[in-house]
């Protein structure tokens, strides 16, 4: 889980916030889009729901065999 | 048909579809009221926290405030979104186990002390309200501009509706006229969207669109990706680079607090929390916290998009026109006051970032004032500035550039020149976005007064016909109040949402995340550190909104903190304090400490 809580943190507030002007003088190719203003617009949602899709999957399995 | 009669329609099919579900879902006892009866499937559950979370803010101003503030504008997406992994990872499954109906009685349980009861019961009412108020604006807003009704009369039609589904039905009828509410508000918000999308980039999918290359070659003659297309008209007419990150008053740290905090205040906004006390069981709020973020990542990856688009298309349509070439969208919005245009004399428009500009909007003027800047400004035009008052001038010192955020979205389909039924149909979602969000508010509202102010707190001996009383009444008065709001909008309602995450971040979050996570927190270091978080944190909204103090450096910090990023200082001297104190007071009963194993077990 604290796994997952440093990618919340790396993929919003690191790349969207902390290294955004760093890595905007990369583009995305083939699209217009600067990498960290991706990241803070797009990315981070994107990353958002696979956390939490990875989360549920992952607790629920731990439930699972706590019950058996 | 016209816009007004699709209106009507949509308008009228979509609220008597709430009011039809609310009927077949009516409840008779407290647990189908407070939390639905607990039978909530997990992905229904996701699709009414979806339309619970997205508000009027979201669906009505969100675009538009990324439109003028461009990656500043990030901080609403990333924050909004961001803080539902906090709740999912560690909230939500967590609290679901512990089974309790609302927040403040997690809060006062927890720590066994009904003084912190009271304490959230403030907060979460507080809270609340701040938010109803802003949902009663928008549904006036959609109300004036769609129905050519009244605000008021407008406001008196959502109040109505939203009591009779709210009493009728509790929790369980908001949640599934919820569920109705997220389909009409998200196919409201993606037509126009994709429609516009495909109009400037071919492209289908807004996400891809945004970063791609537009269709109409630009001035050069050649093709030019939107963004750096944007980019450089911004620049020409004196803005900052839409792509630049900090800028101006949005400092690095800026920008990080402030999302920091609408992320933790997302987490503890307990109308948000409620929802997950709905579902079955354990597993199934992971799964609903999952499908949440699921279906709200649906708008906020689009919103961005139309962001942009709206931006490039307002600049190059409305630059260079004369009256008669102005859109048409551009005169039915001006009625309203949202979007006016002062000449300079040349009879052509210029929308720009610097003096020169003749694009604002009324902000909250009435019509009598604007009517007399309006005919003092053509006497300066037409005296050749001898006599009269330069109204750009006049609009330019009160902060009135530029349209109102709120026609970015409103008006996105008669930019794209879509037909009228879509035109109206994002009547039916905004209005759909608004109400969502205020059966759930007015549901925090009456449960925390009626169940843990009256029958945890007052009157432990009611029975269950009385708490339902209780709790219908209080849906009411909160009603007629948020209905008072929604016609005296006061004039800081954007300046309150600070305080209301600023609020939820330094109060609940790190109460209950304590509380959880660490069994042995007591009941004084938590009531110390809730009250220094709120106190610190509004103390400082107080002293920079309303008294217009100076903003702290605290030494460090370009250009100082801005109120909406407080609320993490807030929330870090609530952690610090309650954990500092901690070993010097006594720990929780070992009932609760066996509770709090219990719930966080397998996995600890």
């Amino acid at each position: 889980m604290s796994l997952l809580l440093f990618c919340w943190f790396f993929f919003s507030l690191g790349c969207g916030v902390l290294w955004v002007d760093f890595l905007n003088q990369w583009t995305i190719p083939g699209t217009g889009f600067k990498l960290g203003f991706w990241f803070a617009q797009q990315g981070s949602i994107i990353a958002f729901v696979l956390i939490v899709l990875i989360y549920a999957i992952l607790m629920n399995r731990v439930d699972k065999a706590d019950h058996n | 048909m016209s816009i007004l009669n699709w209106t009507y329609l949509f308008v009228g099919l979509s609220f008597s579809l709430y009011l039809f579900i609310a009927w077949r879902v009516r409840v008779k006892d407290t647990r189908g009221f407070y939390v639905a009866g607990r039978d909530v499937p997990a992905y229904a559950n996701g699709m009414a926290t979806a339309a619970d979370w997205m508000s009027a803010a979201s669906f009505i101003s969100m675009a538009g405030l990324i439109s003028t503030m461009g990656y500043a504008g990030s901080v609403y997406l990333m924050g909004w979104t961001g803080g539902f992994v906090l709740l999912a990872l560690c909230l939500a499954p967590y609290l679901r186990k512990l089974g309790h109906y609302t927040v403040p009685e997690f809060i006062g349980d927890r720590y066994e002390s009904d003084v912190a009861r009271v304490i959230a019961i403030i907060c979460a009412v507080f809270i609340s309200f701040t938010y109803v108020a802003g949902q009663m604006r928008g549904v006036g807003v959609v109300f004036s501009r769609f129905l050519n009704v009244d605000i008021s009369t407008g406001v008196f039609i959502g109040m109505f509706i939203v009591f009779i589904y709210a009493t009728l039905g509790g929790m369980k009828g908001i949640t599934w006229t919820q569920v109705a509410q997220y389909w009409v508000l998200i196919t409201a918000f993606l037509v126009p969207t994709i429609a516009i999308s495909i109009q400037l980039t071919g492209h289908i999918v807004p996400s891809i669109g945004m970063g791609a290359t537009l269709i109409e070659p630009s001035v050069v003659g050649q093709t030019h990706f939107l963004l750096n297309a944007l980019d450089s008209t911004l620049t020409d007419f004196g803005w900052h680079f839409y792509t630049e990150a900090f800028e101006g008053k949005w400092s690095k740290f800026n920008v990080f607090a402030t999302a920091l905090t609408l992320m933790v205040g997302t987490a503890g906004l307990p109308h948000v929390i409620v929802r997950f006390y709905t579902v079955k069981n354990v597993q199934a709020a992971r799964w609903s916290a999952f499908w949440a973020l699921l279906f709200i990542s649906i708008l906020y990856l689009s919103a961005p998009s139309l962001a942009s688009f709206s931006r490039y298309y307002m600049i190059h349509t409305l630059n260079g026109s004369t009256s008669e070439s102005l859109p048409s969208w551009f005169h039915s919005w001006e009625k309203t006051g949202l979007i006016l245009w002062l000449d300079d004399g040349d009879g052509i428009v210029r929308y720009s970032g610097d003096q020169s500009n003749e694009i604002f909007r009324s902000g909250k003027m009435g019509s009598k004032e604007l009517e007399a800047v309006k005919n003092n400004h053509q006497i300066w035009l037409e005296s050749g500035a001898s006599n009269g008052i330069d109204g750009r001038q006049l609009l330019l010192d009160k902060q009135l550039s530029g349209p109102d955020r709120d026609i970015i979205m409103l008006a996105a389909p008669e930019m794209a020149s879509l037909s009228n039924w879509i035109i109206a149909f994002v009547a039916a979602g905004g209005l759909a976005a608004a109400l969502s969000t205020a059966s759930g508010l007015l549901l925090v509202i009456s449960s925390s007064i009626a169940n843990d102010l009256y029958y945890r707190t007052l009157n432990p001996k009611a029975s269950q016909k009385n708490q339902l009383l209780v709790g219908r009444v209080t849906i009411a008065v909160a009603v007629i109040i948020a209905g008072y709001f929604g016609l005296n909008p006061p004039g800081f309602v954007g300046q309150v949402v600070a305080f209301a995450f600023g609020l939820a971040s330094a109060s609940f979050f790190p109460a209950i995340l304590l509380g959880i996570f660490n069994q042995r927190v007591g009941t004084i270091p938590a009531i110390i550190g809730m009250l220094s978080g709120i106190s610190l944190t509004a103390y400082y909204i107080i002293h920079c909104v309303f008294l217009n103090g100076e903003r702290w450096t605290l030494g460090v910090i370009e250009n100082g903190i801005t109120p909406e990023a407080f609320g993490m200082i807030g929330m870090l001297v609530n952690f610090g304090l309650v954990i500092l104190l901690t070993p010097f007071f006594p720990p929780p009963s070992d009932r609760i400490k066996e509770k709090i194993q219990a719930v966080r077990s397998p996995e600890a």
